[in-house]
């Protein structure tokens, strides 16, 4: 049997017209007489005038049918009555017949997406948000930031209520395992320094002050940065993503029915922990950074191991190393609080934590930074 | 017994994780046109036993065919023209959150078949319409919808190429009574309109009595016991029991035989 299609012919007779399908109308098949079938039905100008008497559907050629096509017969009858015509079904099967019933009781037109406003209104509206949008999340991390204060004078006052496994085990994710990462990136950007600084130093015979170079921008500035950024990478994201999945499921509704207070057991001991274990990791960056420094200079300036703590010891004052080291408290603060603030604004799904979890690192690193020159303008308004 | 009527045939089915075996030795003949609905204690395998039905999870042993081909070792399009013969809807939809719900459910149109945007746009909403959904519903995303509606949505979808057999994964679980029997119905008019064979898993006892034709009991890694719900709630399988005789059961059954009675 040869690949069969959906056929259909007009015909006009004594009371009106025909129109006679044939071969089968599935959704398979239906596609190609979309059009022309449409055609006959709707364009009402053009429509023949036999088919504005009676007219009847003949389907008794048709040799399967589906809701597809039990549709397009409902569609052309309903366009045909609409402009006037008396319109018969005949030929059709009990199951047919109920198709096209089915079909009449479906016929309820809907939009496939939501209604699209013009491009500038569009734009408008866009940028309003946004400017609202920023100004109330600023809100919320004020709020958050003072959420977790409150919780941590309480624990202050009486130390009882400090989670403390809870903190213990953050330390550790946050601090122990990320020793690794910091040390080896640390140390290469140590190296990295001192060695392009040391081939742009050499063109005025100045090499010796890449120690002066390195130290101070590896322990004022550098150690610190790429720490705190590294960490809101890697926790700060992790932060979102593991307090979002437990907002997705309901866990921390539950836990306010409980009775426990969401900011005291998740965001408080995650602040906590962040701000004992960045100076750490900073402190450890610092030294990792001067090692790299002090590898680079051994092999490319034959600067001794003893002559290169020396430089670096004339060359750093301890206020130097303290202006670094100062700055990690404030900048875990502000990572673990939008780490965990943008856990809990996510809503219902799965894709919801992974926006979230891309906003809150969008964002920590952001705050890093600025905070970071805002540090860098104070220390110098105070001649430090 | 395997004769043309069986539409889905599965034979010597072994499932396992690790070493922790799901089926074993498990057979099932699904006959074309019925509502076979599948039921079972927590961890027997029902929703496994759908997934590997469908091709999502390979057998470890045994065979499955459905339209009388190997549903495993089919590849490429011989697959896909199988897959466009039937319909999924899992168990909380699993509609694509990008897309909005006439979308959704345009998209088995769109990648299959070559139809023009505007009868796809209507059969969308003739589809919407069908399974019980608001016109306002269509160009809603997946995450603007009541857990009911995605339900209704995802059948909405699985519809959308004119199956003949649909797979429906706990299709009433967290539905209001109401919208519970009015799937039932739906489900029930359809199958009757398009002759549809339908794969139900589920525990709605309501369903059972109100729509299945037969009822098939996964325990002890096997399907125990497959028959009209009159037959298999009388066999002696403790479990079956208390499963069928219970107070929720007797209720139910209760509810069907006053439905029929006057």
């Amino acid at each position: 049997m040869s690949e069969q299609i959906a056929q259909f012919e007009t015909r006009e007779t004594a009371e009106g017209g025909q129109i006679v399908l044939s071969g089968p109308w599935t959704v398979r098949h239906v596609g190609v007489q979309d059009g022309a079938l449409r055609s006959v039905a709707t364009s009402v100008s053009k429509t023949p005038r036999h088919m504005q008497g009676q007219v009847l559907i003949d389907l008794s050629g048709v040799t399967a049918l589906d809701t597809a096509g039990a549709w397009m017969v409902h569609r052309t009858q309903r366009d045909l009555e609409d402009a006037g015509a008396e319109v018969l079904v005949a030929g059709a099967s009990e199951t047919q017949a109920e198709l096209i019933a089915l079909a009449r009781e479906s016929d309820q037109p809907c939009d496939v997406e939501p209604e699209q406003r013009h491009v500038f209104e569009a734009l408008a509206e866009r940028m309003g948000r946004s400017v609202v949008a920023l100004w109330s999340e600023l809100v919320a991390m004020l709020n958050m930031l003072g959420l977790v204060l409150v919780v941590i004078g309480q624990v202050i006052v009486r130390p009882r209520t400090l989670r403390l496994t809870s903190v213990v085990s953050h330390m550790e994710r946050v601090g122990l395992d990320a020793v690794p990462i910091v040390a080896l990136l640390t140390f290469l950007i140590g190296a990295v320094l001192a060695q392009q600084g040391a081939s742009q130093l050499a063109l005025f015979g100045a090499e010796v002050f890449t120690v002066n170079l390195v130290s101070i921008s590896i322990l004022r500035e550098l150690g610190v940065l790429i720490t705190a950024i590294i960490v809101a990478g890697r926790s700060g994201s992790a932060f979102t993503a593991e307090i979002g999945s437990m907002k997705v499921r309901e866990e921390i509704d539950a836990m306010r029915t409980l009775g426990m207070d969401p900011i005291a057991v998740l965001v408080a001991p995650r602040v906590i922990a962040l701000v004992l274990m960045l100076p750490v990791l900073t402190f450890i960056a610092d030294i990792m950074g001067l090692i790299g420094g002090g590898a680079v200079s051994y092999f490319m300036l034959d600067i001794s191991p003893q002559t290169y703590l020396q430089r670096v010891d004339a060359a750093v004052a301890s206020s130097t190393f303290f202006v670094g080291l100062i700055k990690a408290p404030f900048l875990a603060m502000a990572i673990a609080v939008i780490g965990c603030l943008e856990g809990m604004r996510v809503t219902g799904s799965a894709e919801s934590v992974g926006e979230r979890t891309t906003s809150s690192v969008v964002k920590a690193i952001f705050t890093v930074i600025v905070l970071d020159a805002l540090f860098a303008m104070f220390f110098t308004a105070v001649g430090y | 017994m395997a004769g043309p009527d069986n539409i889905i045939q599965v034979r010597n089915l072994r499932n396992q994780f690790g070493s922790q075996v799901i089926h074993d030795q498990l057979a099932l003949d699904v006959r074309q046109g019925e509502v076979l609905g599948v039921v079972g204690g927590s961890g027997t395998g029902k929703s496994v036993l759908l997934r590997t039905i469908v091709g999502l999870k390979r057998p470890d042993a045994g065979m499955v065919r459905v339209f009388g081909q190997d549903v495993s070792s089919l590849k490429g399009d011989a697959r896909k023209a199988v897959e466009q013969r039937w319909g999924v809807a899992f168990q909380d939809g699993a509609l694509f959150s990008a897309l909005t719900v006439a979308q959704n459910v345009q998209v088995p149109m769109r990648e299959h078949l070559n139809l023009p945007q505007d009868l796809m746009d209507e059969l969308a909403a003739e589809k919407i319409a069908m399974v019980g959904l608001p016109p306002s519903a269509g160009p809603k995303h997946p995450s603007e919808l009541s857990g009911g509606m995605r339900k209704r949505a995802a059948l909405a979808r699985a519809l959308a190429l004119d199956p003949e057999i649909v797979f429906l994964d706990e299709p009433t679980a967290g539905l209001d009574p109401i919208g519970a029997a009015d799937y039932d119905t739906l489900i029930r008019q359809l199958k009757d309109a398009l002759g549809l064979t339908v794969f139900m898993v589920t525990h709605d006892l309501d369903s059972l009595y109100a729509i299945c034709d037969r009822v098939a009991v996964l325990a002890e890694q096997r399907v125990m016991v497959i028959g009209p719900i009159s037959e298999v709630s009388t066999h002696s399988n403790a479990w079956i029991q208390e499963y069928f005789q219970g107070p929720r059961s007797r209720a139910a059954a209760g509810a069907v035989a006053r439905a029929s009675g006057s």
